[in-house]
């Protein structure tokens, strides 16, 4: 299952990668292959921008705009003028829907 | 005698400053099996049988708000009879999260250390960053896990990677993360092939029954949400006559208005989330249209209820653009539950799918206005 094509805010820094292949040990849909040693995106259309490759890159090579991929939030954080925020339940931010 | 052991540990602790590793008080439930010694007081010993009553408030989570106040206290856990050199398992204070790993560590000897994340799963924790760097670091010296744990290694579900970085933790602590597999159940294999995951083992999927299992909590918010808002609304516009408001057109005249929003409703929430690497195009609004005008051209073929909607140019202009809008609307909610949708992604969707919303819902109104006049005969 993909989501829509293109929107994925991942990028990569070859020149900084150092090859240790954490990014595609974290990353849940198998966005990232080796070449020559060092890590390339090359399905970038199955990222969700969770930022698991961003977070455990020793050497900071990838940026993404992470967030949560859920309407509900991100409407709320329209209507609040703040960041999207899955906290929806009723009592004021303990629990989560997602 | 454990217990005033315990509370004699508390005081002692309290003296020194010094916070204790093992939940204040040993947790009662029948998921608690006796406790062990740890250098920093007992720990509570856990069970690694699900119970009847652990399996029914688990399936309560999946259908109700029960979920939002599910949790255990964070802290230190032992599994049959650990040592220095027995693994450690981190999880989330989600007791489902919680029960979904011990349920998987039957006939090991092991730690389990389980972070404070308000009683959220795994995933959205990290997601939040509960499940993260600073909390993992601070409970690993408040449980004086290096002396628990010889060995220097701490297993973290892979999808707790979100919030953690595994470097940062490992020169905070010493201690070296190990992401296990994306799902609990991989576990027995993952510790089998020497701690090391297959690619599928790491890849989250988005099965059938996994998307079943989620759509009570898209069908009943939504019903509890915005349908009995809906059905009083219907239920007052067709009621409101020159006359007064009357109860017997209130009723005739809204069913077939009351059925189609259901059928909405049960298009958005359950066929869309359930049938949807089958229904066509990526875009969950446009999916959930799709579905909310097949259900509202099966449900308007299926019964004579529906021959004035039918029939009425106004009301059936309002039927085709209300509800399936109606159905896109609710569908697009299940992106927060998918495996699969990024923010960027729901922003672009939202950015053409809102103003459509919005002038729809401004049209239906309309529809609505000059039915009733025409129905009033001032038209």
């Amino acid at each position: 299952m993909k989501y829509l094509a293109n929107t994925a805010t991942l990028r990569i820094s070859p020149e900084k990668c150092v090859g240790c292949g954490m990014c595609a040990e974290v990353c849940p849909h198998a966005v990232f292959s080796f070449e020559g040693g060092k890590a390339a995106i090359s399905g970038l259309d199955a990222c969700m921008e969770c930022g698991a490759c961003v977070n455990n890159c020793p050497a900071g090579a990838l940026s993404v705009n992470r967030g949560v991929g859920c309407a509900a939030a991100i409407i709320n954080g329209m209507l609040t003028g703040g960041e999207p925020s899955c906290d929806c339940s009723p009592k004021g931010g303990k629990g989560s829907c997602c | 005698m454990p217990e005033i052991k315990l509370v004699l540990k508390k005081d002692e602790n309290a003296a020194s400053g010094r916070t204790c590793c093992a939940p204040a008080a040993l947790p009662a439930g029948p998921w608690v099996a006796g406790s062990v010694n740890t250098p920093c007081g007992q720990a509570p010993g856990i069970s690694t049988e699900l119970t009847r009553r652990d399996r029914w408030d688990n399936f309560k989570c999946r259908v109700s708000s029960f979920r939002n106040d599910y949790a255990v206290p964070p802290g230190l856990y032992a599994v049959g009879a650990p040592d220095r050199e027995s693994e450690v398992f981190v999880s989330a204070n989600y007791k489902f999260s919680f029960d979904t790993l011990r349920r998987q560590l039957k006939g090991l000897n092991a730690w389990v250390l389980v972070l404070d994340t308000k009683g959220i799963n795994v995933w959205c924790a990290a997601g939040k960053g509960t499940f993260g760097t600073n909390e993992l670091i601070r409970r690993i010296s408040s449980v004086n896990l290096a002396a628990v744990a010889g060995h220097g290694k701490i297993v973290l579900p892979q999808l707790g990677a979100p919030g953690v970085s595994a470097h940062e933790v490992s020169k905070a602590t010493g201690f070296r993360v190990i992401y296990g597999p994306v799902r609990a159940k991989d576990i027995p294999e993952f510790i089998k092939a020497g701690y090391k995951a297959t690619r599928e083992m790491r890849t989250v999927k988005f099965t059938f029954w996994d998307r079943l299992v989620l759509s009570p909590m898209e069908i009943i918010p939504a019903m509890k949400k915005y349908y009995p808002l809906y059905a009083l609304f219907a239920l007052a516009v067709f009621g409101l006559q020159p006359s007064g408001i009357l109860f017997r057109s209130a009723f005739t005249g809204a069913l077939p208005f009351l059925l189609l929003g259901l059928a909405s409703v049960f298009s958005g929430a359950f066929l869309t989330p359930v049938l949807l690497p089958y229904v066509p195009f990526r875009s969950f609004a446009v999916k959930g249209w799709i579905m909310g005008a097949a259900a509202l051209l099966f449900s308007m073929e299926s019964s004579t209820w529906f021959k004035l909607v039918r029939t009425n140019v106004e009301l059936l202009a309002l039927c085709l653009l209300f509800f399936p809008m109606a159905s896109s609307y609710i569908a697009l909610q299940f992106t927060g539950s998918t495996t699969f949708t990024g923010m960027s992604g729901v922003k672009k969707e939202l950015k053409t799918a809102i103003p459509i919303y919005m002038a729809s819902a401004v049209i239906s109104l309309l529809l609505l206005a000059a039915y009733k006049l025409t129905e009033w005969r001032l038209i």
